[in-house]
């Protein structure tokens, strides 16, 4: 038996196709979901997890856009539409509607919300170099939400800020 | 052999805190020829030197070294108790305290009073150690000062064989020794048996030890503090032949008089000198604790022998289901049923025991306060008797941490403003002494603290005048007595004619409030004039689980505190009546009770929406009793509190959160709340300042 010769077939690391991979060279991951017809994104390191849309418990007289709370493995994590937040696109519910669970380390303690997208898309790369401040022309998303903007192709990504996007208003 | 001592410094840190109450409150109860309470104020003291000594902790170590000298005279009766000697000692406990916090915040306390106190404590030991050595242990400190230089000892160090055993290691002594200065050690292995004798894990060696340095003896003893008993030890002063071959330490000291007589004179300047801590260059910054406290909790075995027992038991019931499930039929329908009751029984012990766990007894609450009478007294020159009863009681940590200042506040209140002047008292009949009770037990489902005095009692006139003059209520509004009473833990309200520094600021007892209804607890106070003041607190006794009734109100689940239910009913029509236009009572007996539509508080949709064909949960918080319409009454469980302000914020009217059974979240309603935000949209509502109108009372108090 030539081992040699078997493990001749077995194509060596560097001859793997690149393509669609995404090396970490520097930089930042983020993760891009869909409101509406936009794209957005949030710092990868800040996603606990990607759920499922379910009925949450309403919180009485909460905001709009404050769904609820779901039990996420007996922590209660409150459901917030980016969509309602923010104005854009149209709001329905089915079992392809994405949460996003953001976790955002506070000064003393952590803070867990899940936030209601259209859809996941992408990982992307973006070195700091790559982001632009978003010009202040108003828009649905208020400026300190946004913490910049990435090409991507022809596309723009806008970068949420995630520490401003876990800052609750208090009621009424 | 190496051992990371900073491991035992938590419970080391934990041991003192609690030797320092133990000697807090004994000094408290001290009295003259008691040497039993002496004793074991000493041993705490002793038992804190130790162990700061063994983790280098000097500045505790020389203060409690202090410490220790004045209550040993006091234990050999060389000394008399006094009442100042016994505020020193006070003092000092408070220092030792400050100076262990410091440890344990990791960070430097430089505190006058400190320095104060010892210096204090140095002044009394020397006005008695002005007398020819009456104070051996002193004098031959003053020995060791007078040749001001070094001084030259021999120690024969012969350890019995098991002395590795007991956890104690030559080596450590040896290098505490070089610490001390010149050291050279001899060993002497006569002993040494054949090898084939020979026990590995005993110790045939015995040293002979010559150690020049300037310390004194005292301090030599203590580097063998730990291995005295296990030992034949010999210290001698190199110029003094001792013919003496067994001469033990005690007897050691006795050769060190004859030098110490001649030198009392120096005796003032050395022992300050030898007591001074660091000295002060900045005021205690005590408070700003750098490091979080994690917090432990000493739990009896008892309780943890219950648990294992439990344990068992479950595993056994577990067991028992899961053969049963290998091969299921019908037949064993009936033994699958008692399976699940005995799981259901099993997990509920076991709930509770685990929850018993958190549980300590008042007492660890209760024990500040005969100090704190002790000075107040002292401070207001009131003559004032603390009564503890119930320290027995047991109420959850958490609730035990947060429950301490409110009733600090309470009982300063008490002095300051209960009891009044001597004189006064003495006036009025009464005995000069006044009277504190704090009183805990149980009822029903919460845990009561009482907090009454035999004092002036409040006068309610005043009370009201004040509140009128400050807007808080309507000239003409009727108030029973009570709530004339619960106006003074409305903020901002002082009736005290003269600020002090103990209350009177106005400031406080709306804090006092806040923090235990922050606590899911209430506040009531009961007063005769001139008899005096009752406070009660009532407290859940945990904060981690709460008996609740389920309700439905449209397509949501909520959760009603079971003890804040008076009665589930189904309303009759005839017993409904709409006053002042809009607002619904219903007649319950004597009573009448507004309704309060919980769709219409939390905006949702309902099923029922009409109050003659609802049911009614009447519920009672603040003596203010409503009836919630609900669209259904579903199971009655224990439900586990989750917090809404981790991930959220607080929200009106809910205390918290839950998850059911079927894994779904319920809200637990908060019932003083929702009265409170059922005010509030009746005051937008009509406008309303002050209650004035029959309805309004019905709904504010």
């Amino acid at each position: 038996m030539d081992i040699q010769s078997l493990a001749a077939d077995i194509p060596v690391e560097g001859e793997y196709s690149l393509e669609g991979i995404d090396f970490i060279t520097s930089g930042e991951q983020y993760l891009t979901f869909m409101l509406g017809n936009e794209q957005y994104g949030v710092n990868i390191l800040c996603v606990e997890e990607i759920r499922s849309w379910e009925q949450p418990t309403k919180i009485p007289n909460s905001p709009n856009d404050v769904k609820g709370v779901i039990n996420m493995r007996g922590i209660i994590v409150p459901i917030i539409d980016l969509r309602l937040k923010f104005n854009m696109g149209e709001v329905h519910y089915s079992e392809i509607t994405v949460v996003v669970v953001l976790k955002v380390e506070l000064d003393d303690s952590t803070r867990t919300i899940g936030f209601v997208v259209d859809a996941v898309s992408d990982v992307l790369n973006a070195e700091d170099s790559e982001i632009k401040k978003s010009p202040a022309f108003g828009g649905c998303v208020p400026q300190h939400y946004i913490d910049g903007l990435v090409n991507v192709g022809d596309n723009v990504v806008t970068l949420f800020n995630v520490n401003a996007l876990q800052t609750i208003q208090p009621h009424e | 052999m190496s051992i990371d001592l900073s491991q035992f410094i938590p419970s080391f840190l934990e041991e003192s805190f609690e030797g320092l109450e133990l000697m807090e409150s004994s000094l408290l109860n001290l009295e003259q020829g008691d040497t039993e309470t002496i004793n074991s104020i000493f041993r705490a003291a002793h038992s804190i030197k130790g162990g700061a000594g063994t983790f280098g902790f000097n500045s505790v170590t020389e203060f409690t070294h202090l410490v220790e000298t004045l209550l040993d005279e006091m234990r050999d009766g060389r000394r008399e108790v006094v009442q100042s000697d016994i505020e020193i000692l006070l003092d000092s406990v408070d220092c030792i305290k400050l100076l262990i916090e410091a440890i344990q915040s990791e960070t430097t306390c430089e505190d006058e009073k400190i320095v104060e106190t010892s210096n204090s404590l140095a002044k009394t030991l020397n006005e008695d150690n002005n007398d020819v050595a009456s104070d051996e242990s002193k004098n031959i400190e003053e020995a060791v000062d007078v040749s001001s230089g070094k001084t030259l000892w021999t120690i024969t160090f012969v350890p019995e064989h098991h002395l590795v055993k007991t956890g104690n290691d030559p080596v450590f002594l040896f290098n505490a020794l070089a610490e001390l200065g010149d050291l050279s050690i001899e060993a002497n292995a006569k002993e040494l048996p054949a090898l084939n004798d020979m026990d590995t894990e005993e110790l045939y060696l015995s040293w002979n030890i010559t150690l020049s340095t300037s310390v004194d003896l005292a301090e030599i003893k203590e580097v063998f503090e730990w291995v005295e008993d296990e030992c034949e030890l010999t210290i001698t002063k190199e110029d003094i032949v001792s013919s003496d071959p067994k001469q033990e330490t005690e007897s050691s000291s006795s050769t060190a008089i004859d030098v110490a007589e001649s030198t009392i004179e120096n005796n003032s300047t050395s022992t300050v000198e030898v007591i001074q801590p660091t000295p002060p260059s900045k005021p205690a910054d005590v408070k700003t604790k750098s490091k979080a406290d994690v917090g432990s909790i000493r739990v009896g075995v008892d309780k943890v022998d219950i648990l294992i027992n439990l344990m068992g038991e479950l595993v056994i019931t577990q067991s028992m289901l899961s053969e049963l499930g290998n091969d299921f039929d019908l037949s064993k329908v009936e033994r699958l049923n008692t399976g699940l009751e005995q799981l259901l029984q099993n997990t509920k012990e076991l709930q509770e025991s685990v929850m018993r766990i958190r549980m300590l007894p008042i007492s660890f609450a209760f024990n500040r306060f005969p100090r704190l009478i002790h000075d107040l007294s002292k401070k207001t020159g009131k003559k004032i008797e603390l009564i503890l009863k119930g320290e027995q009681t047991e109420l959850d940590k958490t609730v035990m941490e947060q429950i301490g200042d409110p009733l600090v506040h309470l009982v300063r209140n008490a002095v300051d403003h209960g009891i009044e002047p001597i004189d006064v008292r003495v006036a009025n009949g009464k005995p000069e002494q006044g009277t504190i009770v704090l009183n805990a037990y149980h009822q029903g489902g919460s845990i009561v603290i009482e907090i009454s005095d035999d004092g002036g009692g409040i006068n309610r006139k005043a009370v009201f005048d004040k509140a009128v003059e400050k807007g808080i209520v309507d000239e003409n509004a009727t108030l029973s007595d009570s709530q004339v009473f619960e106006l003074i833990l409305e903020p901002g309200f002082s009736t005290a004619k003269q600020l002090s520094d103990i209350s009177g600021r106005g400031v406080g007892m709306d804090v006092v409030k806040k923090n235990i209804q922050a606590l899911g607890g209430r506040i009531q106070v009961e007063s005769t004039e001139g008899k005096g003041s009752v406070f009660k607190v009532y407290l859940p006794l945990t904060l981690a689980i709460l008996d609740g009734q389920l309700v439905k109100v449209g397509s949501q689940t909520y959760i009603i505190p079971l003890i804040t239910i008076v009665e589930s009913l189904q309303a009759q029509s005839d017993l409904i009546n709409k006053v002042s236009g809009d607002m619904v009572l219903y007649r319950l007996r004597e009573d009448n009770v507004p309704v309060l539509p919980i769709y219409q508080l939390f905006d949702l949709e309902a099923e029922t929406t009409e109050v003659d064909k609802s049911l009614l949960v009447v519920v009672e918080a603040d003596n203010q009793k409503v009836g919630l319409m609900v669209d259904d009454l579903l199971a009655q469980q224990q439900v586990v509190i989750k917090s809404l302000n981790d991930n959220y914020q607080q929200v009106e009217g809910i205390s918290g959160a839950t998850i059911l059974g079927d894994g779904s979240v319920a809200m637990i309603l908060d019932i003083p709340g929702i009265i409170n935000m059922a005010q509030k949209n009746a005051q937008k509502n009509f406008n309303y300042k002050t209650p004035q109108t029959t309805h309004s009372e019905e709904v504010s108090f």
